[in-house]
């Protein structure tokens, strides 16, 4: 077989704000063959969207490809003027970015966007280029694929919009196509039908394909061939198969061995002798200006225990926390720490109630200050809640520190200076400064590469034993959560659907929505995805979006098992069921999903 | 995500990564210029401010004085040289003013927000309704030129948009992360004012004051200019331009040289600013694409 | 959509009346009132008492404001104090010069500063925009005086190709004219035009940096097309905000070259009324220049909500 793309010695570089360049890729030689799809994988940093970016010869701003060469279709692109080299383009290789929110210009209808490439490259006129992306269109699984194209991006839902993406990046017919994490961006619940539609219409029209991505489970789907990155260095190559159960190199091995097996088949905690709650929602409403996103909301954390909240985006688990710590207001139900009911607003809150309840953001990078040292931002809360000063509270910072696996010598350093991982853990450190009781944790690991996300669990799991501390751990990863909570709690829409410890819930009788989100988390297991994505549970949840307020069951227009008159029109109530379990559904408990 | 993110530098420093450039060289060496005759003016000056020193009025450049005489004779290279402390020392004193009404309020109205904000914002907004310079010329219209009027006035009047610049950045910032963290610890207003989103804030702040600045001077020479600003005798630069502009019919040059004065001045400090912000503007896609 | 343009149309209108009560407010707690301003020094208390009544200035000034609202309303300015002439007949007599001025100088500076910002955008980091952004940060800082006095020396003084008055006569043909009005004009334009271009250039460019930007790239598009069918679309709201602030800024463009020029316009109606402190007048400028500025934006608000698509077609 003939290679589409072949890349030689290639060397990219980048210059940060106000520096120097560094190198980014060093010296990495990949081959694509006609029909294949080829991997890249690797952790942030790694390099591997730059890689792809320069299969098309291009380099974002503030990158150079400085060395190397680039034959695509047999001829060395960067020897070409960069006029000729910009015009193959959009022609002959074809880009598919992460977020297709962001990547549809929003000024512009569909339909015009899709067949712009070809239209300008010259391989028709735009009736028969409408004509042929309305057959992509339907190829896509798109509903309504005549009218779609002259809708706006806006009115479009983002896993449409991420298929309508791939039919912009194949109506040039391209001989070359990069998939830069496709569906990283996407819950998991969307993300089967969009993975399912880009394997099928690559295999369908014999397109070559460069997929990058951070997913093992999803490369297990889509790739033939694996090439494994680290810090722009290739670590190793080969089959999917081999790479993905025989691992020659140790990194490889540490990057499978921090994939959590599916949430089912987890070994999960054994729930332990009941013990009062810190931390007690009760019937909470709560929402922004006219928008509730939270309905009715009741959950208990247990002292020394953890309680996993989980829910795909806009379900409102971060606004829970928001809502515990006091930075959102409620409009109804209380919010009770440890015994006693506390006030709305984080304001009116004693000191000692706010000691013992503490949070820790998302996003490691934005929650410390820039211009604070690190030994600043962990001396404040000492200061703050218990007047440490000087000599006891420098002690106190380098115990933290040391608490949390960093060394002492962080203190004096400022945020900018630390990797992701570090600062997830002075973020944790500045909880634990409190000694608190209970951690709201909202999303701490989901903007981590998984190496290092698996190691601030661990973390927590060392400190809950430690201290006694108890967590809100807020997660939209279903494994995560499984391996590590005594209780979980499902939203949706703002809603409690189910909630009970975690073997229960992990295990059958489902919500038809805890079923779906289950069945939706993608396994490492080659050829899953044709298991999964065509169930009538898959094809209901694809069919409409996600709906937030309205009345009835916020999920029957997505549920299967829907019955039509009841689930529409009349909320569910919850039900106890054998084992601690709850569950929302009006279904009866026979005919709750099983398996 | 681009790769190199991960590469930041430690932001310690308003300061950090940048590099001189001759532009940006010239423009400090001509700002410094300026302020080393500002401070020493009088013992540099060979006559008075408002010394008669020739019977010969508009002389050229080198007879009389070493830039010629003015409209009554006086000499136009000392007059420009009490003229920068007037100058520059009025523009400072109207851009502090304006900072002190803008940033308070701004920050004030982006922390407290609820009522304090709308009120705040409703009233800025209607006086923004105004272009600047007819709001000036109403106040003064109403209470007369002075010195006093003249500096609140326009100090009061540039606070609107420092107003506006720092309620925006108070409420970027203080929706960030690390806000909310010590707003959930239960800090107050005055913590969180001045440790967490001041220090943060320092960089636009510096660049709007530069700018700020820059606009005063223009604004104060350009109400001298009419007859409105700074009344003789004293030197100012805009109120030279006015009272020599019939001159320059004659071929003298005293009423290009204060104005050509007041240029170097704000375009100095303009590409100083532009210099300073530089660090923020990167490549574009633009660009890569001839690469 | 509708209902967001009337909400800013009403929202207009009570700006308006907000800027009536500072014009008001700012002109009425003088120090000593208007009745002393038009006696001057030589004033008498007996005189200043009947003038005072015969003016009404005994009233409550609320009262008085709702007249004077009222009348603005119903096109009556009031009588000036220093001519004693109606304000409305003063303004009009001077309207046309000022806004043939204002008129020319945007017809010509929008299209140009919209041409050159795109230009720049085009070749951003290229030669052609380094020096169009060295030569605009420079143009913006310089006041429009010395702009004016430049151009003065140089054509009017020196070369003598145009005329240094830009007072023009109903008889002038239109190289007359055009020498009358080829340097107010040309100072006025400089003035918005270097802002304008930079902001639009940077209006552009700041659309680059969209992740949309990077995809229309790769699709092997040429940079015209990026610049003008992908990313203007999506900067026009700014673009058409930074022109109507421009414009408006006009009005102290204006006042400056009017006096440069010696053109008989309404701001130099204004700038003798300030320092004659003839109030009725100066309220009566002041409303005029506020309600033009706040129609020019509430007009830029209005065309930027239509040229939105996610308000032209909600979900």
């Amino acid at each position: 077989m003939t290679d589409v793309l072949t890349i030689k010695n290639l060397h990219v570089e980048g210059r940060p704000p106000g520096g120097d360049y560094v190198p980014i890729v060093k010296g990495v030689s990949l081959n694509v063959r006609k029909g294949e799809v080829l991997a890249l994988i690797g952790e942030s940093g790694s390099g591997k969207s730059t890689i792809s970016l320069a299969a098309m010869g291009f380099a974002r701003p503030g990158c150079r490809i400085s060395r190397g060469e680039v034959w695509l279709n047999g001829r060395d692109i960067m020897a070409l003027p960069p006029h000729d080299r910009h015009a193959l383009r959009g022609d002959e290789v074809s880009y598919v970015a992460q977020s297709a929110a962001a990547s549809f210009n929003p000024a512009l209808r569909i339909g015009r966007q899709v067949i712009e490439a070809p239209l300008w490259h010259g391989a028709g006129d735009a009736a028969t280029l409408t004509a042929a992306a309305v057959e992509l269109y339907r190829k896509l699984d798109l509903p309504s694929p005549e009218t779609v194209g002259e809708k706006f991006p806006h009115q479009v839902s983002g896993g449409q919009l991420q298929r309508l993406m791939a039919a912009m990046a194949m109506s040039c017919g391209p001989d070359l196509l990069i998939l830069d994490e496709p569906t990283t961006a996407l819950d998991v619940t969307t993300q089967i039908e969009v993975l399912k539609a880009f394997r099928d219409i690559i295999r369908d029209q014999g397109t070559a394909a460069i997929y990058v991505t951070h997913d093992l489970a999803v490369v297990a789907q889509v790739a033939d061939r694996i090439l494994v990155l680290k810090n722009g260095e290739t670590v190793e190559e080969g089959p999917t198969n081999q790479i993905l159960h025989a691992p020659q190199h140790d990194y490889t091995r540490t990057l499978m061995a921090a994939v959590r097996p599916a949430p089912h088949l987890v070994d999960h905690i054994d729930p332990a002798a009941a013990q009062a709650p810190v931390i007690s929602v009760r019937n909470v409403t709560a929402g922004y200006g006219a928008l509730t996103i939270l309905s009715d909301v009741s959950v208990d954390v247990p002292a020394a225990s953890v309680v996993g909240v989980i829910g795909e985006s806009g379900c409102g688990k971060s606004t829970l926390a928001r809502v515990v710590a006091g930075l959102t207001p409620l409009r109804e139900g209380t919010v009770i720490l440890d015994g006693e009911p506390a006030a709305p607003a984080v304001r009116d809150r004693p000191r000692a109630a706010l000691k013992d309840c503490q949070i820790v953001f998302q996003m490691a990078d934005t929650a410390l200050n820039p211009r604070q040292r690190i030994g600043d931002i962990l001396g404040r809360p000492l200061d703050f809640y218990k007047g440490l000063k000087g000599r006891e509270r420098a002690e106190r910072v380098a115990e933290l520190l040391e608490l949390v696996d960093l060394p002492r010598e962080f203190a004096s350093r400022f945020p900018g200076e630390l990797s992701g991982g570090q600062k997830q853990r002075v973020n944790l450190a500045r909880a634990l400064a409190a000694d608190p009781k209970v951690i709201l944790c909202d999303e701490v690991t989901s903007a981590l590469d998984t190496v290092v996300a698996a190691g601030v669990i661990e973390l927590l799991k060392s400190l809950k034993d430690k201290l006694g501390v108890a967590y809100m751990f807020i997660s939209h990863d279903l494994s995560t959560v499984a391996s590590f909570a005594d209780e979980v709690v499902v939203l949706y829409a703002g809603r409690v659907v189910e909630k009970g410890p975690s073997k229960a819930v992990f295990s059958p009788p489902f919500h038809p929505y805890t079923k779906l989100l289950l069945s939706s988390v993608p396994e490492m297991r080659q050829g899953w995805l044709d298991g999964v994505a065509d169930t009538s549970e898959a094809r209901a949840a694809s069919a409409a979006s996600v709906v937030i307020g309205g009345t009835g069951c916020p999920f029957a227009n997505r549920c299967a098992l829907a019955i039509r008159g009841t689930c529409d029109t009349t909320a569910p109530a919850v039900r106890d069921l054998p084992g601690d379990l709850q569950i929302a559904c009006h279904l009866p408990v026979g005919e709750l999903p099983v398996s | 995500m681009s790769d190199v993110s991960d590469h930041g530098a430690p932001r310690a420093s308003v300061f950090a990564g940048l590099r001189l450039t001759w532009t940006a060289g010239l423009a400090g060496a001509i700002l410094l210029f300026w302020l080393v005759l500002a401070l020493f003016g009088p013992w540099i000056a060979p006559h008075g401010e408002a010394e008669i020193i020739s019977g010969t009025t508009f002389a050229p450049i080198g007879e009389g004085g070493l830039l010629g005489t003015d409209k009554l004779g006086r000499d136009v290279f000392s007059r420009l040289i009490y003229g920068v402390r007037t100058t520059m020392l009025l523009a400072l004193i109207t851009t502090l003013i304006s900072f002190a009404f803008g940033v308070t309020l701004g920050f004030a109205a982006a922390i407290l927000k609820g009522w304090f904000d709308v009120v705040i914002s409703r009233i800025v907004e209607a006086f923004m309704a105004f272009p600047s310079t007819l709001l000036a010329l109403v106040v003064i219209g109403a209470f007369g030129t002075s010195i006093t009027v003249l500096v609140l006035t326009v100090g009061l009047v540039l606070s609107t948009g420092v107003f506006r610049v720092s309620r925006a950045l108070g409420y970027d910032i203080g929706v960030m992360d690390f806000v909310e963290a010590a707003r959930a610890r239960g800090e107050g207003t005055w913590w969180i004012l001045t440790r967490e989103i001041l220090p943060n804030s320092m960089a636009p702040l510096i660049a709007e004051f530069g700018l700020r600045f820059t606009f005063s001077i223009l604004f104060l020479s350009g109400l001298s200019f009419l007859g409105l600003g700074v009344q003789e005798p004293a030197a100012d630069w805009g109120l030279m331009v006015q009272e020599n502009v019939g001159g320059l019919f004659l071929g003298s040059s005293a009423a290009l040289i204060p104005a050509a004065c007041i240029a170097s001045l704000t375009v100095s400090m303009n590409l100083l600013v532009d210099w300073f912000q530089q660090r923020q503007q990167g490549e574009t896609v633009l660009e890569k694409i001839d690469q | 959509m509708y209902r967001i343009i009337l909400t800013r149309l009403a929202q207009g209108l009570l700006t308006l009346l907000l800027a009536s009560i500072i014009v008001f407010g700012a002109t009425e707690i003088l120090p000593g009132d208007v009745a002393a301003a038009i006696l001057g020094q030589s004033r008498t208390e007996e005189a200043l008492a009947a003038l005072r009544e015969e003016m009404g200035l005994n009233r409550p000034a609320i009262e008085r404001y709702f007249d004077w609202l009222g009348g603005l309303l119903r096109g009556d300015l009031g009588t000036s104090l220093a001519t004693d002439r109606p304000v409305a007949d003063m303004i009009e007599s001077r309207m046309w010069n000022t806004l043939r001025l204002a008129l020319l100088a945007a017809a010509i500076s929008v299209p140009l500063s919209l041409a050159f910002g795109l230009w720049s955008a085009m070749r951003a980091g290229g030669r052609v925009d380094k020096t169009l952004a060295m030569t605009t940060l420079a143009l913006i800082a310089v006041p429009e005086f010395f702009i004016g006095l430049i151009l003065m020396k140089v054509f009017a003084v020196e070369l003598k190709w145009l005329s240094a008055s830009a007072n023009t006569r109903p008889y002038f043909d239109f190289w007359q004219n055009f020498r009358a009005l080829a340097l107010p004009v040309a100072t006025l334009s400089f003035a918005v035009l270097a802002h304008m271009m930079r902001m639009t250039r940077s209006s552009v460019i700041n659309i680059f940096t969209s992740p949309y930007m990077e995809m229309a790239a790769l699709k092997g598009l040429p940079k015209r097309r990026l610049v003008i069918r992908h990313a203007l679309p999506n900067a026009l709201s700014p673009i058409l905000t930074v022109i109507a602030l421009n414009l408006s800024y006009m009005v102290s463009g204006v006042i400056i070259v009017e006096t440069v020029f010696g053109v008989p316009g309404l701001t130099r109606l204004l700038v003798d009324a300030v320092t004659l402190r003839d109030i009725p007048l100066i309220q009566a400028c002041a409303m005029i220049f506020g309600t033009v500025y706040i129609l020019l934006n509430l007009l830029a608000y209005v065309l930027s909500i239509m040229a939105n698509p996610r308000l032209r077609y909600p979900k």
